[in-house]
């Protein structure tokens, strides 16, 4: 009762601070920067939080925090405007809402996936702000109780999820998985700082890859060739068909799925040092695993969008609790939040829940709050926003891929970026083509290093208790949550490899010669194989364990594919090859010539910078492949152009530039 | 949002023409400074260079429009390797750096393509750091550490060369039996790990220690037992103005019986602590800056420094610490980035024996 007696004045406060007009405002304000930035594709609450922080020095508290929350509260939710419409992750946390949202997108039922996903977003948000509410007190000892071995088993757990992701081969899917962990290796160890396929000669290898470019690289690119080969618009019916109507009913059938998704959001976001990047993918899992009837997964299953959207938005209620409690973030979007709340002068801590309590519940009810102000503005939106996939696809995608080249470049603000960005993308078109899962590649990226990193910590920690005594060491191993989580990963690998089949990302699945798929798997096999040996030479047992231990297992997959390819006929599922017939085959363009027009960009981006090749990139392709006249392509470029030079004014951001930067000095933005 | 969208859109605009005409050195009225830091948006150094950006603007002649700029990468070498090639020479670029650019370099890192001596430091800031330990060993320390001596101590640790060298220094100096845990990305971690009952030592840098630390204090959660210390003006150490209460590491040291004042190991330990807390924050112009542009800075500084709010500003977000400029900020940015061959030697032998970590 105590507590009550706390806890009510304080909301009361909090309410009547966050309806004060001014606040209301600002709450406003954040809501709709953060929709506009959500919805480009790449650009998430980092960038969008980044954007305010110098204004944050000097603001009156409420306020600020009110700009903050509104602006981290929609992202999730807009971000699936990107996910849906595109087939293009919005951020790291609506990469599974891909999986089904694009599908229901191509088949013209754009704006129904939509209102489903703001429907769940809004009930995931709403949720997560009640239970920050009511977990504010009682979180602590819960957060306490998760260890490291505790969050290495929540990591394991996340990873089983390639077993349901995997699609036809499961070897294929261990292989991704497997190749994603390893590229999470790249670069200095976290913990000894050894090289790992990497020299200090390429200064930018050794902070590894960044998350922003991988998951860019790997959907946005493949989809981005693949569609621009069709020439065509998205929608392939070339209308919206169901409304968003269908889209709030969808959500109101599967309302129990949506509330358990919210739930699974609220409990990993919980956990600091998880992540937000595992949560969709953990909620869209178990949605498959627990669903009756499993066959259109993949294809456009409304369920596949209300499950990762409902946890996405929820995700961020959770986060906050680690964050507040503890001042340690719980995501890369909460650790700039957290900076602002520094430039505000409030330390979040246990000091702060206890004693500035209201402004705790002011930042809680903002949450809340700006969810369903953004979610109902996504609603509105939504009908017009979704004609985007009626619109001739040649003369979308020279913009997007602008803005992805821009959105990764801001990862390091190196030429490096966007190198990477093109051969990771390359990899994405291979992975695709060759019908290898990309969810499990991604899932292996993005747990690499905290899987290394809590294996690592756990083992040194258990080590030392074992010095000591047995007991102490099973003690701190084997507790009751970690055998549970334990329990439940088994339980999820099993259910997940009995269905992976009906998980599929390309419906048709030709195929064709042995030659494209064994050359491919060969040239996985010899990167894991330098990649294992690389390892092998590190001295420091700490920075080479796991990247041989996973490097072996992953080659062990290689080989066991290899072998099966050489024992099964042509028409085994293992030579699944898109480009051996159906739509990919079929397409008007070729492949290699698309993608020849992404190397001219870097080209260009070298020698002229950024900018100068953009107004060159886009003025041909303009001309020459989408067939416009020269003053339309001039028109289409320079409002491209004007667009991401306000952005990058907005955002105080420079371009890459080139050799033609290195003698001449040029103005802003030419530098 | 409108009105936002203005300002940012007035902001682009300067920088736009910042860049486009170089203007007079001693005033730089209608142009834009950029406040480089080699570090992200989250960090401690992120706060120090948003603390000093506007007081800067209104400081410097012309009230130029200060922007903070993150470059991190490469635990802070990469934006550091950037700053040396820079020759902006008008003032309108600086550099932020802390005790993790410093160990890099003093250690030879070989990712360090940047030289210290080349730069004109304008600003050196300091911090502190203090050492706590769970209640029930807290109970057994009684000023020294002879009694703890064959305890197991777990140490959540961001890496034996990165600032947390200071205190494994401090623990091996103690004749501690530590166990560092590698591999935590911030301090923050470090403390959680604390809290939950895996590691019992256990150090924050001084605004962490009060904000989030003190609490634990309270509730007896948590014991100090040492600060590092502070720099006075004759180079020795003392206790730590901002906690007066609590003993320094040279008591503690002198204290303890495994512990010496004197030598080779105390002196790398002295070196290693004026980089990395006595001066750990330093701002820097580029090494092609003229006289008058330094000239100017440390004026600016110096009005910042003498505002008679300041150091009722500072106390929040800085803590009591000195801030120094003109030729204390030179002797200490000297200081903080040059240590003895037999220092850096005694450190590089003990990384690689205890710890396996090379500079190779």
């Amino acid at each position: 009762m105590d507590m009550f007696a706390t806890a009510l004045p304080a909301l009361g406060e909090a309410v009547t601070l966050i309806f004060r007009p001014e606040q209301l405002m600002f709450l406003v304000a954040g809501v709709l920067l953060g929709l506009s930035i959500g919805v480009l594709p790449g650009l998430g609450g980092i960038a969008g939080l980044s954007l305010v922080l110098p204004f944050m020095f000097g603001m009156e508290p409420v306020s600020g925090l009110a700009l903050m929350v509104g602006l981290i509260a929609v992202i999730p939710t807009s971000d699936t405007f990107s996910s849906v419409l595109l087939g293009i992750p919005g951020s790291s946390a609506s990469q599974a809402t891909v999986l089904d949202g694009f599908p229901l997108a191509k088949k013209g039922q754009a704006a129904r996936a939509l209102a489903a996903a703001f429907m769940s977003s809004l009930y995931g948000g709403l949720l997560g702000a009640v239970v920050l509410t009511c977990f504010i007190f009682i979180a602590r000892p819960l957060i306490l109780a998760f260890g490291l071995p505790e969050m290495l088993m929540i990591t394991v757990l996340g990873l089983s999820m390639v077993a349901i992701l995997a699609g036809r081969v499961p070897l294929k899917g261990v292989i991704a998985a497997g190749m994603g962990l390893m590229a999470g290796t790249i670069g200095a160890a976290g913990a000894g700082g050894s090289l790992r396929m990497s020299t200090y000669d390429i200064p930018y290898l050794v902070d590894g890859l960044q998350l922003v470019i991988v998951g860019l690289g790997i959907y946005a690119i493949p989809e981005i060739v693949s569609l621009l080969r069709q020439d065509k618009p998205i929608a392939t019916s070339g209308q919206l068909g169901l409304g968003w109507m269908q889209g709030i009913k969808d959500w109101w059938a599967n309302i129990w799925l949506s509330t358990r998704s919210a739930f699974i959001g609220v409990t990993v976001g919980i956990i600091p040092g998880l992540g937000g990047s595992v949560v969709d993918w953990i909620a869209y899992g178990f949605a498959v695993q627990t669903a009756k009837n499993k066959e259109n997964f993949g294809q456009g299953d409304i369920r596949g969008v209300i499950a990762p959207e409902s946890s996405n938005n929820a995700k961020e209620g959770g986060g906050l609790i680690p964050t507040l409690i503890f001042g340690i973030p719980g995501s890369g979007s909460m650790a700039v939040f957290l900076g602002g709340l520094a430039l505000l002068g409030l330390s979040p801590g246990p000091h702060m829940v206890r004693q500035d309590l209201s402004t705790t519940y002011t930042i809680v009810w903002s949450l809340a709050l700006a969810n369903v102000i953004g979610a109902g503005l996504c609603i509105v939106l939504s009908k017009y926003i979704a004609k985007l996939t009626t619109i001739r696809f040649t003369l979308l995608a020279p913009y997007l891929f602008m803005i992805i080249a821009f959105a990764a470049f801001q990862s390091r603000q190196s030429i490096g970026d966007l190198v990477a960005l093109i051969g990771i993308g390359f990899l994405g078109i291979l992975l695709r083509r060759f019908d290898y899962s990309r969810p499990a590649f991604l899932i292996g990226f993005v747990l690499s290093a905290q899987a290394e990193g809590f294996a690592n910590m756990a083992n040194q920690i258990a080590a030392s208790r074992f010095r000591r005594s047995w007991e102490a060491g099973f003690d701190y191993i084997f507790t009751p949550l970690s055998i549970g989580i334990l329990v439940l990963t088994v339980l999820s690998i099993w259910i997940g490899i009995k269905q992976s089949k009906n998980i599929r990302e390309n419906i048709d699945a030709p195929t064709g010669a042995k030659r494209a798929p064994v050359i491919f798997l060969l040239c996985i096999t010899a990167y894991i194989a330098v990649s294992v040996w690389d390892a092998s030479t590190i001295t420091r047992f700490g920075d080479k364990i796991f990247p041989l231990v996973v490097g072996i297992v992953t080659l062990a997959g290689c080989f066991a594919l290899l072998i099966r390819m050489r024992l099964s006929p042509e028409t085994d599922e293992a030579f699944i090859d898109l480009e051996a017939g159906g739509s990919d085959a079929e397409a008007p363009q070729g492949l290699w010539w698309t993608l020849s027009w992404f190397l001219g960009l870097l080209v260009m981006t070298f020698i002229f910078g950024l900018v100068i090749a953009l107004c060159l990139f886009l003025l041909l392709f303009f001309r020459i492949r989408g067939g416009l006249s020269w003053v339309a392509s001039t028109l289409y470029m320079a409002g491209g152009v004007a667009f991401i030079l306000f952005l990058a004014g907005v955002l105080g951001r420079d371009f890459p530039p080139g050799l033609l930067q290195a003698y001449f000095d040029l103005p802003w933005p030419l530098t | 949002m409108s009105m936002k969208l203005k300002a940012l859109g007035m902001i682009a605009g300067a920088v736009a023409a910042a860049t486009a005409s170089m203007g007079q050195a001693q005033d730089l009225a209608g142009e834009t400074v950029e406040y480089v830091i080699p570090f992200s948006e989250s960090g401690g150094s992120a706060r120090w260079a948003n603390f000093y950006a506007p007081l800067l603007s209104e400081a410097l002649p012309g009230n130029p429009t200060v922007v903070v700029r993150y470059r991190p990468g490469a635990g802070s070498t990469e934006g550091a390797n950037w700053f040396q090639e820079q020759t902006t020479d008008d003032g309108t670029l600086i550099f932020g750096t802390s005790g993790s650019t410093q160990f890099p370099y003093l250690l030879g890192d070989p990712r360090v393509r940047y030289e210290y001596s080349d730069w004109q430091p304008v600003l050196a800031s300091g911090t502190g750091g203090v050492v706590f330990l769970p209640p029930d060993l807290g109970a057994r320390f009684d000023g020294d550490f002879d009694d703890l001596g064959d305890e197991f101590f777990l140490y959540g640790s961001q890496g034996a060369t990165t600032l947390d060298l200071v205190p494994l220094l401090s623990f091996q100096m103690l004749g501690l039996q530590v166990d560092p845990v590698f591999g935590i990305e911030g301090r923050g971690d470090g403390r959680l790990m604390f809290e939950r009952g895996e590691a019992n030592i256990d150090y924050q840098t001084s605004s962490a220690y009060i904000a989030s630390v003190i609490p634990l204090v309270e509730q007896g959660l948590a014991v100090p037992a040492f600060s590092f210390g502070a720099l006075d003006e004759n180079g020795l150490i003392v206790r730590d103005p901002t906690f007066p209460d609590i003993p320094s590491f040279k008591e503690v040291c002198e204290a303890t019986a495994a512990c010496d004042t004197e030598g080779l190991a105390w002196d790398a330990w002295k070196a290693f602590f004026i980089s990395g807390f006595a001066a750990q924050k330093m701002v820097y112009l580029p090494g092609t800056a003229s006289p008058e542009v330094v000239a100017m800075y440390e004026q600016a500084f110096r009005d910042i420094l003498a505002r008679p709010d300041f150091a009722e500003l500072a106390a929040a977000e800085l803590g009591v610490y000195p801030q120094l400029t003109g030729d204390g900020g030179r002797s200490a940015s000297d200081q903080a980035t040059k240590v003895s061959d037999e220092a850096r030697g005694f450190v590089l032998n003990w990384l690689n024996e205890a710890y396996g970590v090379s500079m190779q």
